[in-house]
């Protein structure tokens, strides 16, 4: 058994310690926002952050990450309450096929976490990692600045700003045996009220 | 007794130093060169022009003469030196900022004895003790290329050196013992190739200014001529007979490396090289072949370490069996390297097997470090290898768990010291 502290919660997961994160996400926890690409680190559909870090879930076994904090887009917010990284990509309307946007939102979410007032140049190369074959690099780019201004104008209030650090919150230690829609409502217990 | 530093011995210490002091500026002094109006484009031959092109390729000018997100050739990239930081200065034809007002014997006595067309002693970081044997034709090539650039304004930062470094006067010293000016000497043993790889490879593509270690002032050691140096935070491997690649080199697998980026057997241009490699690729072929085949020459013969491709699995064998036992550093291996290093896809789409890559088998653990934090990424607008980085992924503890597990039981060598130093290095490093 290995411990991954994903969201802000502790689960025990039963996978093998060379499972890649993202196997683990998506079948284990079916937290089903990260995407398989590629399976070889090249196209970024994996990207979650550990640590804060965008890092490539496809290419990850779990044994590198006890102890570490696992940020997934199911994290960032809900559907009935997405968080700004969430809405600045709704309002920019940034998805088509959408299979590159977990992604794209979570790199993008490490970039604004570490540095809120990143450059239109800044964000372009931190992005570069991620692929999208749709073409809609125009969108994604809007929307990452939008949702830096969320976080970081006058009208950013706490609970509009980044999700509250994973550590500052609860361990809720759930078991694997709960369901997507329970850890839903406990992760929207633990946001402050707007 | 008798006082021995008299009155009267001071006063001639005092003026035979003074003598000396104003000698020595005497010699270090170099007359400005005349500015000229920056000539029209048309001036130039259009095949000088596209010469000066590949020339400057080859030279990496840009590389150098570029700052991170700048216009090409307008200056302003840092240099770190272990002396200060050097900024590299605005190479268009602007004519307040850049060398616009730069005749052709300017621009000439520049590369040949680094002096400015003020007169100024240049920095060697700026490698005139290799560009001194560029010839006639090829440094006009490069002028009519540099010329008929867009000019861009841009004024190249202050140095920041230290005194006595910042005394540009200082450098006529520095050039008097280790500048040896003049024009490429052919070595009569060996054929026209081999002579004009060596022009190009010490000349303007200074190879040895990273592959050739340096001395406490910064001069090339001569006496090691390519035998491994540093650049950027990366190891330049040595590239002559002490050469640490499992699998030797020759003149074909150079010329495929040099002008690909990439050998199957070899691996993959990383850090510094990899421009240079990009940079290769838009030379003549005949150019490239007779640089491998100079380097080549220079690195030797050397019976091939492995008899062939398919031999690759016993070998493995037999250095695990003698290594030390490293649990954590093989499960890392295990599950984050081997499906692309040990898998079935050839280069460049797989992972050269890490016995054949001299960042496993090299001098330094500095390379293998930081290709495993950063991975590899093609050049921008190019296609090439890539690898993700683990920067975020593996910790301090695991990562020095899998180095030390790829150096002993893939690369059958004993362990580097200082790993530890050298990932805290690394991950300090600005990682953009």
């Amino acid at each position: 058994m290995i411990e991954l502290r994903v969201n802000g919660q502790s689960h025990n997961v039963s996978a093998d310690p060379d499972t890649p994160l993202l196997y683990v996400l998506r079948d284990e926890l079916q937290l089903n926002a990260a995407k398989f690409g590629c399976g070889l680190g090249q196209c970024g559909s994996c990207t979650v952050l550990v640590d804060g870090a965008p890092t490539l879930s496809c290419v990850t076994p779990i044994m590198l990450l006890e102890g570490r904090q696992i940020t997934t887009v199911e994290g960032l917010g809900t559907a009935e309450d997405p968080g700004p990284m969430q809405r600045a990509f709704i309002e920019e309307q940034s998805a088509q096929c959408g299979y590159c946007i977990p992604g794209m939102m979570m790199r993008a979410q490490g970039l604004l976490q570490r540095n809120p007032r990143a450059t239109d140049a800044e964000i372009r190369a931190y992005l570069e990692p991620n692929l999208c074959r749709c073409g809609t690099h125009m969108r994604i780019l809007r929307a990452v600045k939008r949702a830096a201004a969320m976080m970081t104008g006058p009208d950013a209030s706490p609970s509009t700003h980044t999700p509250v650090p994973a550590s500052a919150q609860p361990d809720t230690s759930e078991t694997d045996g709960d369901s997507q829609r329970d850890r839903r409502h406990s992760e929207k217990r633990e946001r402050p009220e707007r | 007794m008798k006082k021995f530093f008299t009155r009267r011995l001071v006063v001639r210490l005092f003026w035979v130093l003074g003598a000396l002091v104003l000698a020595f500026l005497l010699y270090a002094w170099r007359s400005p060169i005349p500015p000229i109006d920056a000539p029209a484009a048309e001036s130039f031959d259009a095949a000088a022009i596209r010469r000066g092109a590949q020339l400057a390729a080859l030279g990496d000018c840009a590389t150098c003469h570029t700052a991170p997100g700048g216009e090409t050739f307008a200056g302003g990239r840092a240099v770190e030196t272990p002396f200060g930081t050097i900024y590299s200065t605005n190479i268009t034809p602007d004519t307040p900022t850049g060398i616009g007002r730069w005749s052709q014997v300017a621009f000439q006595r520049a590369m040949r004895e680094g002096v400015d067309r003020e007169g100024d002693h240049l920095y060697p970081a700026f490698p005139y003790d290799h560009f001194t044997l560029v010839n006639d034709e090829d440094s006009a090539a490069l002028y009519a290329y540099i010329m008929t650039r867009e000019p861009v304004r841009a004024k190249t930062p202050d140095n920041r050196l230290a005194f006595p470094f910042n005394m540009r006067f200082m450098i006529a010293g520095w050039k008097l013992i280790f500048l040896h000016s003049g024009p490429y000497e052919p070595d009569n043993q060996h054929d026209a190739q081999w002579n004009r790889g060596a022009y190009l490879a010490n000349g303007i593509g200074h190879c040895g200014a990273c592959h050739t270690p340096r001395n406490g002032l910064g001069a090339e050691i001569a006496a090691q001529h390519f035998g491994g140096g540093e650049a950027e935070g990366w190891y330049a491997y040595a590239i002559n007979a002490d050469s640490k690649s499992l699998e030797a080199w020759n003149a074909e697998d150079l010329h495929m490396y040099l002008s690909k980026g990439w050998h199957d057997r070899h691996g993959d241009a990383h850090g510094p090289m990899a421009a240079v490699a990009q940079n290769l690729s838009s030379l003549p072929d005949a150019d490239v072949k007779a640089i491998a085949s100079y380097v080549a020459s220079v690195m030797g013969n050397r019976s091939p370490a492995l008899p062939a491709a398919g031999a690759d699995a016993g070998a493995e064998k037999a250095s695990l069996s003698a290594a030390p036992s490293n649990d954590t550093g093989a499960a890392i291996y295990a599950t984050t390297c081997a499906s692309c290093h040990d898998g079935t896809r050839a280069l460049p789409f797989g992972g050269v097997k890490l016995m054949l890559s001299t960042a496993v088998t090299g001098e330094s653990s500095t390379n293998l470090i930081n290709v495993i934090l950063d991975g590899l990424h093609a050049p921008e607008g190019t296609a090439g290898a890539i690898m993700p980085g683990f920067s975020t992924t593996l910790t301090d503890g695991q990562l020095e768990s899998l180095v030390a597990y790829i150096r002993s039981n893939l690369g059958a060598q004993p362990p580097w010291t200082g790993v530890e130093n050298t990932v805290r290095e690394a991950r300090s490093r600005d990682r953009d």
